[in-house]
């Protein structure tokens, strides 16, 4: 088997491989980008970007724990109209660019996306969980994100995907929300809310206070929310979560994520998606399967 | 990690404007190596270990003067060490430190030392009372100091300093200080034909500081500091933004 055998149709962008950088994980600058890209990645999507620049939360503002790792970011970005320019030195990689975009209301989406033009996708980051009035704060409420997706599917020529916060009772119902905003993938899972706190001093440690929690702790959230997802929906869904092997990549392919992104799992190796990608062929060449047949194959296992 | 515990057992006012700061915690470090030094509630900051149990701090920002001011019997959150370090290369070395940056070179000179290479440290810094270790740099070889106004030593930039020293003789120079100091350094190196054997430790603007958040990766090459680096050779760098720009907090370029 050869690595094209792992070619993916996504949304009509056209992926050499399922792996794909996730959203805030060095996506500050093109040439990041485009490095991660030449280290294996079959797409990569950019750091949220907003309407005007912000320098994001106060340090601490991420570290790593025994089972993962907290951060609160803040949703630095330079703003759209500083940022073109990186997406276009991004774009050099030849892999899809996803632009990451976030707002406050629809309006604010709609016009990030036509400022941010060149993106091969945009993803609405309607799920960052420590950024006060955007984020979760828009992305727990249907009729918010259905409203949302519907003015970027407007405003975009391209494809939109949504990516979906883990913080609430019914993740589907957010997910069928996007869904019927037009949207053409899902992707699940952002951070789940964490906080840690110094025992020493009794003070928060993230200069935020709260944060998120990615990595390896987050992994079976991640696997059943897609599940979960992948059964109500017709759109696809693209899987994220404490990924940081090839078995972990087929468990939320076996979940029912057509891709898969990856985060944190850079801070242990940043070749991690040459060798995801690796030991995803040799495992599909192993079993004499295509990656189809591994997609959703829990669900035709226990049937639908 | 979450940050240690690190308790103040000693200040020491090095210059008007530096002060180290020992704690009760030893790190076992490579030279040139950092570490996220957290202010409760205030920030959180990379730092240089000058020392295995030591920072040395100028004052610069928000944070560094709450470090400044702190006394015996405080404390503040320490993780890491993170990055990579400088690498001993060769017998005779050169160390060009400019202001602060001698912090990180102070351990690499003790551990040359050790290994009995022959060391020169050239010290830089804007006036003389700022100049900084040029007793324990002693320790280990010979010291060179230039001073921007000429209140001490050779009158002028560390390069022209430099200049009066046969360096193709030199294996390997480390350089640590101020942006463009190290650019001049490096261009200097350049025409000389010897910049391959140069390390250098760049500073940017740290966020997660374990190499995951990309706040500070350098063009063209994506190269994270805090994780890649902090130290780079030459390599790395001539065709760099070294010199040319850094980006603030939300990312954006900040020409120098």
């Amino acid at each position: 088997m050869t690595r094209t055998d792992l070619f993916t149709e996504l949304t009509g962008l056209a992926l050499e491989n399922p792996t794909i950088l996730a959203a805030g994980v060095l996506g500050t600058t093109g040439s990041s980008l485009r490095r991660m890209a030449d280290s294996g990645a079959g797409a990569v999507v950019t750091k949220s970007i907003g309407i005007e620049p912000n320098p994001g939360h106060r340090n601490p503002t991420m570290f790593k724990l025994e089972c993962g790792f907290l951060n609160a970011m803040g949703l630095p970005n330079p703003s759209y109209k500083e940022f073109r320019n990186e997406l276009g030195i991004a774009k050099e990689s030849g892999v899809p660019v996803i632009a990451s975009v976030f707002g406050a209301h629809p309006d604010e989406f709609s016009q990030i996306i036509a400022g941010l033009d060149g993106a091969d996708a945009y993803e609405l980051n309607v799920s960052c969980p420590h950024a006060g009035r955007y984020g979760t704060a828009v992305g727990t409420d249907p009729v918010l994100v259905e409203e949302i997706t519907r003015a970027a599917k407007h405003a975009a020529s391209v494809p939109v995907w949504v990516k979906l916060t883990p913080n609430v009772t019914d993740i589907v119902g957010i997910g069928e929300a996007a869904q019927k905003g037009g949207a053409d993938a899902v992707v699940a899972i952002n951070t789940l809310r964490g906080m840690a706190i110094d025992i020493h001093s009794g003070y928060p440690i993230l200069g935020n206070r709260f944060g998120g929690l990615s990595g390896p702790a987050i992994h079976p959230v991640a696997v059943k929310c897609v599940y979960d997802l992948y059964q109500v929906l017709e759109i696809p869904v693209i899987g994220v979560g404490g990924i940081a092997n090839y078995q972990d990549a087929v468990e939320m392919m076996m979940a029912g994520a057509r891709a898969v992104q990856i985060g944190s799992a850079v801070h242990d190796s940043i070749t991690v998606f040459n060798e995801v990608t690796a030991g995803l062929a040799q495992y599909l060449e192993d079993k004499s399967m295509v990656l189809d047949d591994i997609i959703g194959l829990a669900h035709r296992k226990v049937g639908l | 990690m979450i940050p240690h515990n690190a308790v103040i057992t000693e200040v020491i006012q090095q210059t008007p404007t530096i002060t180290t700061l020992k704690t009760d915690i030893k790190l076992e470090a490579l030279p040139g190596q950092f570490v996220m030094v957290w202010v409760r509630g205030l920030d959180e900051v990379p730092m240089a270990l000058s020392h295995p149990d030591s920072i040395t701090v100028q004052r610069v920002g928000e944070a560094t003067v709450a470090l400044s001011g702190m006394r015996v019997g405080d404390s503040i959150g320490i993780r890491g060490p993170f990055g990579n370090g400088f690498q001993l290369k060769g017998t005779r070395i050169m160390l060009i430190a400019g202001g602060v940056g001698g912090a990180p070179l102070l351990p690499l000179a003790l551990l040359a030392h050790a290994k009995r290479l022959d060391v020169t440290t050239i010290i830089g810094a804007r006036t003389g009372n700022e100049l900084l270790f040029e007793q324990p740099f002693s320790q280990s070889g010979s010291v060179s100091v230039a001073t921007d106004d000429g209140s001490k030593g050779y009158h002028g930039f560390v390069t022209g300093l430099m200049d009066r020293f046969d360096l193709e003789s030199f294996d390997q120079f480390y350089v640590c200080g101020p942006e463009l100091m190290m650019k001049n350094v490096l261009n200097m190196l350049q025409v000389k034909g010897i910049e391959m054997r140069s390390q250098l430790s760049l500073h940017r603007y740290f966020k997660c500081g374990i190499g995951v958040c990309g706040a500070c990766t350098i063009d063209p090459s994506g190269q994270r500091v805090c994780k890649d680096g902090p130290v780079f050779q030459a390599d790395m760098l001539i065709y760099s933004e070294l010199g040319k720009y850094h980006r603030d907090a939300t990312g954006k370029k900040i020409v120098y």
